[in-house]
């Protein structure tokens, strides 16, 4: 029988080898995207404020297309999410984008729940990929992913500093998903009141401790851009999906009769470093951080709670998806062991009924013998008392009938008067 | 045979992957422009930053020439001949699996190579179940991947030493396939990407190579042997298309050298002989050119995809079925000690009945 060495040479650092022509794998990164393009992109994001903010006219702004929908109402008894998938595709990419509203936010009196349907949401598109990578047979290329990628928090433009609500809803999130800090409807806020505005959301996430997503600066092609656009967050944005023409083009814009806010004039608002942070330059790294930072905090924490441990290197590997499963046939059993008590109290139960009626049965029955017996009894009395009164009217039928014979017999003898006296003696 | 078979990189513009994005807080060039198709460049980046790993092995008889073909392949000393010099120049006794890694770099890509050596393959007088050590070996790493996979806390990326691509050397006899040849290539391509060579086809005439090509084909075909491109793994029509004409030519003729000559001005890898120079990459004189660019560069993707979304998911799926008596004694043991206080195990049954933090029963 062979026998095998394995004789690994160099383990993680390996040599490094010069090439003496051209191999050719330089084309690899051509490969890998060419598969991305024809496998499709998927995008995600949140937007988290409350009614009447501009989030859907933001993100009409930001793809440049109608997103359907109509403004809702004020008068939300919860927080719902209501999530809107949409293909787009410009030049040969084709992206899945999936826009999820809070709808509802910051509506009620009391908000005391009201980040909780969020973060519910977001783990339950957490939670749905991770029972896929625990599936036995799985598909995971061809999966849709539903988690949220980024979540753009409005801020209302108080001009002020953040309301308790944001503060604590986003310190729920932020363990969660990319926050991008967003401050709506900016034209509302002069330039100077703009800066002191962000300066104070800046100091009051810190303060706080709030992780707001920053945007990477470890690739130096993209390290300048990303860490000057790090200190202008939060972005005042303003949205708008009319045109207006300015000089000879046709822009998007908020026409006032003081004057006219281009959306896409940076010296107006941020929407275009919004949009140039957000897709052009780190869709992908907002992508890669929610798989690797927030999914596996997700993913570390759901198993630990249930149970699970990771194995030292000496015993063989268990399969969490066979503990998970076996998991659930017990508590199913438990189910099943509960039913089968309620079940058994059921028949119990039934059975004492039945006693009972039965009980009631017998008691009924010798209560109708004894009636019946008693009728009997009363019967025979009736009977014998009719008897005895037979008896009498016939012993008298005879005694009348022997004293008639006397009579006649003492009429012949005797004459009317001993009749007569007869007479009155009987009577 | 022409050039451009199939498309070649050096044929094929990658342009239009691309469109121009418009610079960063300059004037919009395009109204409706949004820049979704940025990421390509973001994705693009990223991987150039990652960096690639591949992992080859090479399986045949001694003296097939395995080290000089993934020299050739690589222009460079990647094989372990080269790196263990002189060394081993023994036929080993028993199989061994030696597996060497490099850092190689071209146009700022970088590439972890590793080539997994089988020296000892074949060699014995009795070969029998000489695919044994292999096939371990290749579901090792699928077991060390999955390993790693279903940790708690995981690897931000999972290293990947799974077995993308088994390049089989066939000995040019030119008749056809040998039992040896026909046992290993039917077991292992059911868990591994095989990739079938006629090695050093210069010692066959046009004629004798395409009569042995096609009588390969005959008895891969009637052993139900399914190497890559694998027919059932093409997606879509197009890639049908590109696959059937690589199909009709497997398994390349190839010739490998690490010297390189004078020809005609120009200096070429190629072998030297008195009748003649025979130049590696002319692909009239030989496929290795053809070979050269399926595996890296037009295929290298797709040969890891399919070993990541197919061969290791079959793997999974298989180990994850065992039946696990195993299992459920570690997982008392591991889920014993940590719930000691509550519940001593007597049976399975009795160790799941544990409360976990969050549930009680």
């Amino acid at each position: 029988m062979a026998s095998t060495e394995i004789a690994r040479q160099a383990g993680e650092g390996a040599r490094a080898v010069p090439l003496s022509g051209h191999v050719g794998f330089d084309s690899m990164p051509d490969q890998l995207v060419n598969k991305s393009v024809n496998h499709g992109f998927c995008f995600n994001i949140l937007c988290v404020g409350e009614t009447g903010l501009g989030k859907s006219t933001l993100m009409d702004t930001l793809f440049n297309t109608k997103f359907e929908g109509e403004p809702t109402q004020h008068n939300q008894p919860g927080v719902q999410l209501k999530s809107n998938t949409y293909e787009l595709q410009e030049s040969n990419v084709r992206l899945k984008l999936t826009v999820v509203n809070t709808v509802g936010f910051g509506d009620q009196i009391n908000k005391e729940d009201s980040y909780k349907s969020i973060v519910e949401f977001i783990d339950a598109q957490f939670e749905a990929y991770l029972q896929e990578e625990l599936k036995i047979k799985r598909t995971l290329h061809s999966y849709h992913d539903t988690r949220i990628h980024a979540c753009l928090y409005f801020i209302a433009p108080t001009g002020h500093s953040l309301k308790s609500l944001d503060l604590v809803t986003m310190k729920k999130l932020d363990s969660k998903v990319n926050i991008i800090p967003i401050i709506a409807k900016s034209d509302a806020i002069s330039k100077s009141e703009l800066t002191k505005f962000k300066i104070k959301i800046t100091s009051e996430l810190v303060s706080n401790g709030v992780q707001i997503y920053q945007f990477p600066t470890d690739d130096e092609t993209v390290a300048e851009i990303n860490s000057t656009m790090n200190g202008h967050l939060p972005f005042a944005v303003v949205g708008s999906t009319e045109e207006v023409k300015i000089g000879n083009k046709m822009v998007k814009a908020r026409q006032y009769p003081w004057g006219t806010v281009q959306v896409e004039n940076e010296n107006h608002c941020d929407f275009v470093k919004l949009r140039e942070m957000l897709i052009r330059v780190n869709m992908e790294d907002l992508r890669e951080q929610t798989h690797t930072r927030h999914y596996e905090l997700y993913r570390r924490c759901k198993l630990e709670e249930m149970g699970f441990k990771d194995t030292d290197p000496d015993s063989k590997p268990f399969s969490l998806q066979e503990t998970y499963e076996a998991k659930r046939n017990e508590f199913m059993s438990e189910l099943q062991k509960k039913e089968e008590e309620m079940r058994q109290m059921f028949v119990q139960r039934v059975k004492e009924k039945e006693a009972e009626l039965k009980e009631a049965e017998k008691e009924l029955h010798e209560k109708f013998d004894r009636l019946k017996k008693l009728h009997q009894d009363e019967k025979k009395k009736l009977e014998d008392k009719k008897k005895a009164l037979d008896d009498e009217l016939n012993m008298f039928k005879q005694k009348k009938t022997a004293a008639e014979l006397l009579q006649n017999q003492a009429q012949q003898a005797g004459g009317s008067t001993t009749l007569k006296r007869d007479k009155e003696r009987k009577n | 045979k022409e050039m451009g078979v199939f498309p070649l990189l050096t044929d094929f513009s990658y342009s239009h992957l691309l469109s121009p994005i418009p610079p960063a807080g300059g004037p919009v060039v395009d109204f409706s422009y949004v820049g979704i198709d940025a990421i390509l460049e973001q994705m693009r980046r990223k991987a150039m930053k990652q960096g690639f790993e591949l992992n080859i092995m090479v399986v045949g008889q001694s003296g097939l020439g395995k080290s000089t073909l993934m020299n050739t392949l690589f222009k460079s000393k990647v094989s372990r001949k080269s790196v263990l010099a002189a060394a081993q120049e023994k036929i080993p006794k028993t199989i061994e699996i030696k597996s060497i890694s490099h850092d190689i770099e071209e146009k700022g890509v970088r590439m972890k190579l590793t080539v997994i050596d089988t020296p000892g393959f074949g060699d014995q007088i009795n070969n029998e179940n000489c695919w044994q050590p292999i096939m371990k070996f290749i579901n090792d790493q699928y077991e060390a991947y999955l390993q790693e996979e279903i940790n708690i806390n995981r690897k931000k990326r999972i290293p990947d030493s799974r077995v993308h691509c088994c390049i089989y050397f066939i000995p040019p006899t030119g008749h056809c396939l040998r039992p040896l040849d026909v046992e290993f290539m039917r077991r292992l391509s059911k868990v591994v990407n095989i990739v079938p060579v006629i090695a050093k086809a210069d010692t066959l005439t046009l004629e004798e190579r395409d009569f042995f090509k096609k009588k390969i084909r005959e008895e891969l075909r009637a052993n139900g042997i399914d190497v890559y491109p694998q027919k059932e793994f093409d997606e879509d029509a197009e890639d049908r298309m590109i696959n059937e004409k690589i199909r009709e030519m497997i398994p390349f003729a190839v010739v490998g050298s690490d010297q390189e000559y004078q020809v005609n001005g120009r200096r070429l890898l190629g072998r030297k002989t008195k009748w003649g120079t025979i130049e590696v990459e002319n692909i009239a004189h030989c496929e290795f050119a053809y070979l050269r660019d399926l595996l890296i560069r037009t295929h290298m993707q797709n040969i890891k995809d399919i070993t990541s979304s197919i061969h290791y998911e079959m793997y999974r799926v298989r180990r994850l079925n065992e039946n696990n008596t195993v299992v459920a004694h570690v997982l008392v043991n591991t889920l014993a000690t940590r719930y000691a206080h509550t519940v001593t195990p007597v049976c399975m049954c009795d160790a799941l009945q544990f409360s976990s933090p969050s549930t009680t029963y």
